[in-house]
């Protein structure tokens, strides 16, 4: 039943496809009824409802508290019989109701005679003011995971690596986003928008994301294979050359010395060599981890970790090794190794760590493990034949941007039974995700998945090329999936993780506001991005002068840098989160008697 | 015997394969084919300046804004006369050095225009080295970044006959009394910007571009070519010099506005100016022709715009006079 609901949604899809095909010339006045565009409105439309959704069942549930409707009809119901009453019931009453008034307690009806004591530690914490009624109470997280020192340690350097990396590579992003807006706001070369553009993309993707994944990964791997790590100096070598090529590579940037300037292969041949370095490292460890399990099965996070690194070492190695690189060979490589990039790399990888962290946070089994094998080989298999969609049109052969064209529709296989498993994962437990803080980054970043991945898919047709190629709508897709999947599952992830690991639970104010600001800042940037680019390209189309264009751009550049804005500060927050959980606290007290703090939120 | 769940080398094998041949499919042999095309017979290499120029142009990152490739769609008709082939790119796209590759000209950002052809849109250097220094200078809207570290400010008594000086008025200098000279770098990257010219490839052979399905009626287009726009054809081909109010650039490019010659009842010299381009008058920089890249009606339209705009009042240009000074200079 399933496959038959998936082929015939790929047919659907291949056959608009084809019919936007079979017509080489467009009819760009209806663009706005081709299957790419409809398909784009109708996936921000989902994505508009469910952050509707979210919004309005707190609205609601804050309304509902005002105003009470049961007490409401109670207070009816006792008019209605003070009414009816006769005289003598009503005096008789009322003399009841003196007495009672009159009476004090003496305040030792219910208590018994010894000293109070948890002794079973029941009590989990103690609440003075239970009335809430802007946020739900978080849940806090009471198991407890056992970790082997190092491992523990290995992930605070990973992972705080990664925010330090996050943190900078987003200030650079904001800086650059600003630079539309005043582009005389410096004079400097260091920091000339030219440079610093892949400064911003190569720390995010290299520093942040990459860090964070492996951190993460070193404790699924650990944990699944029910073994400890193969050789933690071994990570600790690979997290020195991974930061090493970042600061790396950042300065020769910086100093104008860049590889050639095609996307996320900026950093020169030198500095890649540490980073794959790193990765090898990595996937040598992780492999040795896992053949040396304590368990026969692999769990199917491991697949993912696997085969991320096994595919990005290669990648790597293909988009450095110079014997193909030159004229429009380049270019095929280069539509090959920035799709891989993020396909086989980071959204692998991060697929392999939702695999275990979402279960694990709501404490029960993944829907379907087949679905997830299914998922892992399909990935594989189209993933990697799309790079060319990013060179539609252009001189590379029209065979290869057909297939680019084709197997990017073929997406729709992997990333829906990825999504189909995660949501069924969460069905039935619906109500904690009001109750926790880690389930909304995972709803975000699962709901990104399908819109981001599938968007992707519409925006390579042939006919949404003609009106977003080129455009700023390329920079809205790429921060829906980095960001809307990679970066709010990561952080799902690192919420649901440290707690568990280091016993110190985020302020709940600092991860609400870390989400929210997050949350709108990346509809702000999105949607601006989209508009304007899609109004710049038809603009385009028009044949109007190119000047036009850019003046059309400004209020839409204003907007994206106001999101920026709102992201870099949800980054500060989360940096701040993150710190309260790492960091070794002074008074132990506080963790051996949770009764006795009295946090709330 | 496909127990990949039970069976890590099997898996880890099996996935790294898969994708091995996958790429190799997809992108390494494509990539060796389109390697081996050749360049096309009225190209010629980059000399060594542009070469220079071409490493400049990669080190502070054009890339990331500017495309160089012209699709084969027809939105594409304004930055190309012929829409991109693999042999365009035989010269430029060579590895750079042991540690550079080769560069990513294509690019897939068009935050600013295209560049396959700037070299014959904008052929000037004086505009180019302005351009470069502060782009706002000649284009008030633009949004891309000055590049002040292509030039220095020299004392007038230490500049000599080699060093290009770019008119750039005093108060946008450190030191107002001194004179602001192109670097070799920005020269370097001018002759490359200069370079950019698509192959002529004589139009039998042009590969053509999609058409798109937007329907002119027949009749309204004979209209249309009676009366172009002046208006847009001189922002398109004049404004970036002469600016779109007709007053110039002190120093750099004459104003129209109020001009003897744009003005003058008897539109020759004018319309010759516009054919074969201009280079008198010391203080400007120099025009180049027009007669390749404008039609007849084209230079009547923007000659008529000229002399009926900002306060200019001169009795039109038509196409016949046009077509007859251009034979006049095509054979004297």
């Amino acid at each position: 039943m399933k496959r038959i609901i998936l082929s015939s949604l790929l047919l659907f899809f291949l056959v608009g496809e084809t019919f936007s095909q079979t017509l080489p010339n467009p009819d760009l006045d209806n663009w706005w009824s081709s299957p790419g565009i409809i398909g784009t409105a109708l996936l921000i439309a989902i994505i508009s409802f469910v952050a509707i959704l979210i919004v309005g069942s707190r609205l609601s549930a804050f309304i509902q508290g005002l105003q009470n409707r049961s007490q409401l009809r109670e207070k009816e119901r006792i008019k209605f019989e003070l009414i009816n009453w006769e005289e003598e019931e009503l005096d008789w009453i009322l003399e009841k109701r003196r007495a009672a008034k009159t009476y004090r307690l003496t305040g030792r009806e219910l208590s018994g005679h010894g000293a109070s004591e948890d002794q079973r530690g029941l009590i989990a914490k103690v609440t003075r003011h239970p009335e809430n009624p802007l946020v739900d109470e978080k849940k806090q997280e009471t198991l407890r995971l056992e970790t082997p020192e190092p491992l523990r340690n290995l992930m605070g350097w990973y992972l705080g690596a990664a925010v330090f990396w996050l943190v900078f590579g987003t200030m650079v992003g904001q800086y650059v986003g600003m630079k539309f807006i005043w582009p005389e706001m410096d004079q400097s070369p260091w920091l000339s928008f030219g440079r610093l553009r892949p400064v911003h993309t190569n720390t995010v993707f290299w520093g942040w994301a990459s860090l964070a994944m492996v951190g993460l990964g070193y404790f699924v791997i650990s944990r699944t294979s029910n073994t400890r790590i193969f050789s933690y100096t071994l990570a600790r070598v690979a997290w020195y050359l991974m930061n090493f090529a970042v600061v790396l590579g950042n300065l020769f940037l910086m100093n104008g010395i860049n590889n050639g300037g095609g996307e996320y292969r900026e950093y020169i041949w030198p500095v890649a060599v540490l980073f794959a370095g790193g990765l090898i490292l990595t996937f040598y460890n992780f492999y040795q981890t896992v053949a040396s399990r304590k368990i026969s099965e692999i769990y199917i996070s491991n697949w993912y970790l696997l085969g991320g690194l096994i595919w990005t070492i290669t990648l790597v190695l293909i988009g450095y090794i110079p014997t193909f690189q030159d004229g429009l060979g380049e270019t095929v490589i280069q539509g090959y190794y920035m799709h891989q990039g993020v396909g086989m790399w980071f959204m692998t990888f991060t697929l392999g760590l939702i695999y275990y962290y979402l279960p694990t946070a709501l404490n029960k089994p993944i829907y379907s493990y087949s679905l997830g094998v299914l998922a892992f080989w399909t990935q594989m298999l189209f993933y990697t034949l799309i790079g060319t969609h990013h060179f539609v049109f252009s001189p590379l052969p029209w065979w290869l941007q057909t297939v680019a064209i084709v197997f990017s529709a073929g997406m729709f296989i992997p990333v829906l039974s990825g999504t189909t498993n995660f949501l069924m994962t969460m069905k039935g437990s619906w109500s904690a995700i009001s109750k926790s803080y880690v389930l909304p980054f995972f709803l975000v970043g699962v709901v990104f998945y399908f819109v981001g991945s599938t968007q992707g898919s519409l925006q390579a047709f042939r006919l949404t090329n003609f009106i977003w190629h080129f455009t700023d709508f390329n920079v809205a897709h790429s921060h829906m999936t980095m960001y809307g999947i990679i970066t709010f599952i990561l952080w799902a992830c690192i919420y649901a993780l440290l707690p568990k690991v280091t016993g110190k639970e985020p302020p709940g104010l600092g991860v609400g506001i870390h989400f929210w600001l997050a949350f709108v800042g990346l509809f702000a940037y999105m949607i601006s991005l989209m508009a304007g680019g899609t109004l710049r390209g038809l603009s385009w189309i028009e044949g109007e002068n190119f000047i036009h264009s850019v003046i059309l751009m400004q209020p839409y550049w204003v907007w994206r840098a106001i999101g920026g804005t709102l992201m870099l500060v949800s980054h500060l927050v989360f940096a701040f989160n993150f710190i309260k959980m790492v960091r070794a606290d002074k008074s132990e007290t506080v963790q051996l008697s949770p009764a006795l703090s009295s946090t709330h939120i | 015997m496909l127990d990949f769940h039970k069976n890590h080398k099997l898996l880890v094998f099996t996935a790294f394969l898969g994708f091995a041949v996958l790429s190799t499919i997809i992108a390494i042999l494509p990539a060796v084919q389109l390697q081996e095309v050749e360049p096309l017979p009225g190209m010629r290499e980059l000399n060594s300046q542009e070469l220079q120029g071409l490493q400049v142009y990669v080190s502070e990152n054009c890339m990331s804004c500017h495309t160089q490739q012209v699709r084969n769609i027809e939105m594409d008709q304004v930055w190309g006369h012929r829409p991109s082939l693999a042999s365009d790119y035989y010269y430029s796209k060579k590895r750079q050095d042991i540690w550079r590759q080769s560069p990513s000209l294509l690019g897939s950002e068009r935050t600013g225009p295209d560049l396959s052809e700037i070299g014959k849109r904008q052929s000037g250097k004086e505009w180019h080295l302005l351009h470069l220094f502060n782009p706002r200078m000649v284009v008030k809207e633009s949004i891309m970044p000055s590049y002040p570290w292509l030039f220095e400010e020299k004392s007038p008594a230490l500049v000599t006959q080699k060093d290009v000086v770019v008119p750039v008025p005093q108060n946008l200098l450190k030191n107002p009394d001194h004179k602001l000279v192109a670097k070799p770098e920005a020269l370097n990257l001018v002759s490359y910007l200069q370079s950019l010219v698509q192959a002529d490839l004589g139009t039998a052979s042009d590969p053509g571009f999609i058409p798109s399905t937007r329907q002119t009626s027949a009749p309204s287009q004979e209209e249309n070519s009676l009366e172009l726009d002046g208006l847009q054809l001189y922002a398109e081909t004049c404004a970036a010099c002469h600016q779109p109010n007709g007053e110039g650039i002190v120093g750099a490019f004459p104003p129209l506005a109020g001009s003897e010659i744009v003005t003058d009842h008897d539109p020759d010299i004018l319309i010759q100016i516009i054919l074969s381009g201009y280079d008198a008058r010391p203080e400007f920089g120099a025009m180049p022709g027009f007669a390749d890249l404008l039609t007849d009606e084209e230079i009547a339209a923007i000659a008529n715009h000229e002399r009926t705009s900002w306060g200019n009042e001169a009795p039109k240009v038509t196409v016949e006079q046009v077509a007859e000074i251009r034979k006049f200079i095509l054979n004297p």
